[in-house]
């Protein structure tokens, strides 16, 4: 069915296909969907991927950027040089697959250990740093005047909402009302300079290969703000996957981060990346617990969601390593 | 006073048998299913062996912090309203070591393999 539906889709905007084949779902949650398939042509197939939210899905949850945006965005990206695949279609009413759009499939590696871990990256890992600080100075260069609309952020309205989620859950923890505390005495104000900011620049939305960056993912948290923000998210300790001497992603340091990102001419403030970087460690520990708080109320009542509200603990460590650590450890 | 085997050895039992047995015979996605399972199932077993000490031990320590009795978890709330409001915080003599004592014991339960922890433990990682 669906690779009937992508097939009618597809010969409606490209020429001398005459359908799809491989359809398969990757993964998403309730209310997005990623689906890869292949293009069937005369001249050769093309590898595609298709993200959605089906029909009867329309109302985004109150963070995502929507997925209209998502492929402006990419489109964007792609045009200021940063790796990205292309935007192939993006889907209207006729096409009946919901909202959405198609893009090109990028082969190469997004699962974290096998980044840090395989042979096959071993050339790249000592680049990787430095590359993503060139990649987010030229997202953060991109004209805001061409931006589509998009949730303009500053750091009291993420430590409100963190709050509000924490508070919602109705389980105390203490090590999150400090780092609450501490974001709110150090919030450094509004950045002089906004910018565009993709808001989940992370391991698993990089895809990686033996060459380095090839493409970067999931525009869903986009936003405007601080421009210091991603870099603080992307050094947060949950990313390092082990590697904790190795801030940006487990492969490379803050210094070759930054030294990338001011070589393309944008300069960075290391204190607002300290703060930001506090920040994400909260927000992945309160992200943690509303995947518990989904494993009581969903229907699927999945194991790994339970596990994942588990790991919230994870993050209360690297808060207090952050904000209260240990002498000579 | 039910009998033995004791809930520790049997959720040991069934995570065994899952992890030696039933593992090497699934693929797939279910495959990391199962593996996600069978990390629930050790964590409950970890959990069972070394709740009632650190709750002990918590509880004394917010005790001690407070000036109150109560229970954990009434303790445990108090200690969040209080560092809200700012009337604790890290210059509170008991209380950076409480949080300390506290998150270790809950990632010795969670993710005893978690880099930051063995850290802190001093195993090096």
């Amino acid at each position: 069915m669906m690779e009937q539906a992508l097939g009618r889709c597809v010969a409606s905007w490209y020429p001398g296909a005459t359908g799809v084949t491989g359809a398969a779902r990757l993964s998403g949650g309730a209310s997005q969907e990623t689906w890869s398939f292949d293009i069937v042509h005369p001249d050769g197939n093309m590898a595609a991927i298709l993200r959605r939210a089906p029909q009867g899905y329309g109302a985004a949850p109150s963070r995502a950027a929507g997925l209209n945006a998502e492929a402006v965005l990419m489109q964007l990206a792609h045009d200021a040089g940063v790796p990205s695949p292309r935007v192939l279609h993006v889907l209207r009413p006729q096409d009946e697959l919901g909202t959405g759009f198609v893009m090109a499939r990028v082969e190469g590696e997004t699962i974290p250990r096998k980044i840090l871990r395989d042979e096959q990256f071993a050339q790249a890992r000592p680049k990787l740093a430095r590359q993503l600080g060139e990649i987010l100075a030229r997202i953060h260069g991109v004209d805001l005047r061409q931006l589509p609309k998009l949730r303009r952020m500053t750091a009291a309205k993420e430590i409100a909402e963190l709050e509000r989620d924490y508070r919602s859950f109705d389980w105390p923890r203490p090590v999150f009302e400090l780092a609450l505390r501490w974001l709110r005495d150090r919030d450094p104000g509004p950045s002089e300079e906004v910018t565009l900011v993709h808001g989940d620049f992370r391991h698993g939305n990089l895809i990686i290969g033996p060459d380095g960056v090839r493409a970067v993912l999931d525009w869903e948290l986009a936003h405007t703000g601080d421009p210091m923000e991603d870099l603080g998210w992307v050094c947060v300790n949950s990313w390092r996957f082990g590697e904790i001497d190795k801030p940006v992603g487990g492969f490379g340091s803050r210094e070759e981060l930054f030294a990338g990102y001011e070589a393309a001419g944008r300069r960075v403030d290391s204190e607002r990346v300290k703060f930001w970087e506090v920040m994400g460690t909260l927000r992945w520990g309160v992200m943690c617990c509303g995947m518990m708080q989904r494993f009581r109320t969903s229907p699927e009542h999945s194991i790994e969601r339970a596990m994942i509200g588990r790991r919230s603990s994870e993050t209360e460590i690297d808060l207090l390593r952050l904000l209260a650590p240990r002498r000579g450890v | 006073m039910q009998d033995e085997p004791t809930p520790e050895e049997l959720i040991k039992a069934v995570a065994d048998f899952l992890r030696n047995d039933i593992a090497p015979e699934i693929s797939g996605h279910n495959a990391f299913k199962l593996r996600v399972a069978i990390n629930a199932l050790d964590l409950v077993t970890r959990q069972l062996a070394l709740e009632e000490a650190s709750d002990a031990a918590e509880t004394a320590r917010l005790s001690q912090l407070l000036g109150m009795q109560g229970a954990l978890g009434e303790l445990n709330r108090v200690l969040a309203e209080r560092i809200a409001k700012g009337e604790l915080d890290l210059q509170t003599p008991g209380l950076s070591e409480h949080l300390w004592q506290t998150t270790l014991a809950k990632l010795a339960v969670d993710q005893p393999n978690y880099a930051s922890y063995r850290r802190e433990l001093g195993d090096g990682g």
